[in-house]
């Protein structure tokens, strides 16, 4: 029989993960809910002044965001370490950066493309001006995905520790910075009426250098943690 | 014997945690040969395994198939290799079916398509069936039945007969008879005796 | 060059010859630190406009040069790790690890006990003090996970490979938080900035800089050979040397 071709291997594991995922909706769902809860936490801790929160709306939709990413990534490579799935997947004959990219693809199209829908929903009762809900969708729909590429590598080098997730966010937070910046100064320029083109590429060129080397160091952080 | 060694196990030395497992180990595998790892618990097969499949760095030697270093020609290799480790690496909410499509589209597929295996492994019934209602005995044998819709010379098998029943077992025992005649390695480890009379059998004992 | 390298990398090699130059570099980072602190709190004069406050620098700017120099050695040993394996490195690498930690949280403490008296205040949200603060969870981070992983070989080689995600995403954080400082709090008068510095502070500074890197070379050494004797403690230098033979 003809083995499977990169293109092939890559969607049949995209289409794995994501069967996973769909069985398991519930526990997929908890990320999400988490970011509804935390955005509404904000409200009731600084108070309803509808001016203020339109003004923090960006940053508070963000930061909700980075946090629910962070609770989301474990289950990038969790279940496949520990039932073997993962070494399995490391003796494939295809490159490990390519099936790296299937799953973290699957993550985010189950952890970060909702939130594209959910975020207008949480930016209009935030009292965020409608004039900035396009530049949201865009920061979310190019952010989310650095989220996801570069949190599999912190995910990647804890995997194999019980405890990994306190380490994880220690890991992980402080390079999500760029992101939560120029993500959140869009949304904020382009309520106050700005051209906020400069930030829109700045966040993709993050983007296409994540894309371009965390899968390689995700696939050796992976190979590191098995052995 | 005027056939060269497939795989080489060249000087190779395993330490963990200040403990040498062992060294300086040499060792030649041909064509149709099987190779047996005992040893107590903790004297180092599952490493030793680990190694060979290339997951583990050994902390010195080298391991050659083909004359080709492992390290070095790393997905050429894994192409002619099929391992099955203490985990089973099937997915609970995969069905059996789809976890073997899986394993098709991840390695190198052979000729037999999954059904075909599970009937094989007697599993037939159990296609559409979600791995998690599927006992221990059952999973361990489809875990087994990537040996079969793979196309590898060398199988590498970490206890490949714990939770199977005698019947279960014969089944594999043949199965695995039939893969050293088509001129295949395997490589494994057991508690269970294993007498194969008509195979080329070399036992490695690594508490020795 | 290769054999100078290999030589060099040899565990009980690197011991003995860094026991030997302990003393030295203690002379040397001794007579540096006299030396710039004398040119720095005695003969250099005082700023027009901060005073003798100022005078922090001398303590802050080094060490903030430190911790990002420390975080550079430490991917290229991240390297060296993950290309040749080599055992010294490793050592290196974790070493390095809690010094640079260490001079980070020495420039973030100057940095605000500087601002008090520049700004009113202990913390400012500066573009500088953030990237510093941000640097030094990225140390935090490599200590951590190095502490969180038993098998020691396999630690270094995590660590190794977020030391060079780290080295590769300082400079995008750097930038960032620059941009993010100067769209926030626009011009602000930043007390780091010195376009013209006069000789006589500058030659002080550079006399602390240098003080600060022989300084953290002593403490690499001291610090990388005890974990030498941890790590290699079932080999037979290490048995030699317990029994009181010199390697």
């Amino acid at each position: 029989m003809k083995a499977y071709s990169l293109t092939q291997a890559y969607l049949y594991l995209l289409q794995r993960d994501l069967t996973l995922c769909f069985r398991n909706r519930a526990e997929f769902a908890n990320p999400l809910l988490f970011f509804i809860l935390v955005i509404t936490l904000f409200p009731l801790a600084i108070g309803a002044e509808p001016v203020l929160l339109s003004r923090i709306a960006p940053g508070i939709i963000w930061v909700a965001a980075l946090l629910a990413a962070m609770l989301s990534l474990d289950s990038i490579f969790r279940s496949d370490f520990d039932d073997g799935s993962l070494e399995q997947l490391l003796l494939s004959a295809h490159p490990m950066p390519v099936l790296v990219l299937a799953k973290v693809t699957a993550h985010w199209l189950v952890t970060g493309l909702p939130l594209l829908f959910l975020s207008p929903l949480l930016a209009l009762m935030l009292g965020m001006p409608s004039e900035a809900l396009g530049t949201l969708l865009l920061t979310i729909l190019i952010g989310t995905p650095i989220l996801s590429l570069i949190g599999s590598i912190g995910v990647a080098l804890t995997v194999g520790l019980a405890k990994g997730g306190i380490i994880l966010s220690l890991l992980i937070l402080p390079l999500y910075v760029p992101v939560l910046i120029f993500a959140s100064s869009a949304i904020e320029g382009a309520a106050g009426g700005l051209d906020v083109s400069a930030q829109l590429y700045m966040l993709l060129s993050f983007f296409f250098l994540a894309l371009s080397l965390s899968p390689l160091a995700t696939a050796s952080a992976l190979k590191m943690s098995m052995s | 014997m005027s056939k060269a060694a497939l795989l080489k196990i060249d000087n190779l030395t395993c330490i963990r945690d200040d403990r040498v497992l062992f060294e300086h180990l040499s060792l030649s595998l041909y064509s149709g040969q099987m190779l047996i790892v005992e040893g107590q618990n903790g004297s180092g097969k599952t490493s030793l395994l680990r190694i060979l499949t290339g997951l583990k760095m050994a902390d010195e030697g080298h391991i050659f198939w083909h004359q080709n270093a492992i390290a070095e020609h790393n997905s050429d290799y894994h192409e002619r290799v099929t391992y099955v480790g203490h985990h089973d690496g099937v997915k609970r909410d995969l069905t059996c079916l789809e976890n073997l499509r899986l394993v098709q589209a991840m390695g190198n597929p052979s000729t037999v398509d999954p059904d075909n295996a599970l009937e094989q492994v007697n599993l037939y019934r159990y296609g559409n069936t979600l791995v998690s209602n599927l006992s221990a005995g059952q999973r361990r044998r489809l875990a087994l039945a990537r040996l079969i819709v793979t196309e590898a010379d060398l199988w590498i098998l970490d206890e490949p007969y714990t939770s199977l029943d005698k019947v279960s077992m014969a089944l594999f025992q043949s199965i695995f008879e039939a893969h050293l005649k088509r001129g295949g390695i395997i490589v494994m480890t057991s508690h269970h005796d294993i007498e194969m009379p008509t195979v080329n059998l070399i036992r490695l004992d690594l508490s020795a | 060059m290769f054999l100078w390298f290999h030589k060099w990398g040899s565990p009980p090699h690197f011991y003995r010859i860094a026991g030997k130059w302990i003393p030295w570099l203690t002379g040397i980072f001794l007579l540096l630190l006299l030396a710039g602190l004398y040119g720095g709190l005695v003969l250099a004069p005082p700023d027009y406009q901060q005073g003798d406050s100022y005078r922090i620098i001398f303590i802050h700017v080094p060490a903030a040069w430190m911790s990002l120099l420390i975080y550079i050695i430490m991917a290229f040993c991240g390297i060296i790790i993950i290309v040749w394996r080599m055992k010294l490195a490793e050592v290196v690498l974790i070493s390095s690890a809690s010094i640079g930690a260490s001079f980070t949280f020495l420039a973030l403490a100057t940095g605000s006990i500087w601002g008090k008296p520049m700004w009113g205040t202990w913390w400012v949200w500066d573009a500088r003090l953030t990237s510093e603060l941000i640097l030094l969870f990225l140390y935090l981070g490599v200590i951590g996970l190095y502490n969180a992983i038993d098998d020691k070989r396999i630690a270094a080689k995590a660590v190794a490979i977020l030391a060079i995600v780290g080295v590769v995403n300082i400079p995008i954080i750097h930038y960032s938080v620059e941009w993010w400082s100067s769209l926030h709090q626009g011009p602000t008068i930043t007390k780091f900035d010195k376009p013209s510095i006069h000789w006589s502070m500058l030659i002080p500074l550079l006399l602390m800089a240098l003080a600060f890197q022989v300084y953290y070379v002593l403490t690499l050494f001291q610090s990388c050979r005890g974990e030498l004797l941890k790590r290699e403690r079932n080999s037979k230098w290490v048995a030699e040397l317990s029994e009181g033979n010199d390697v």
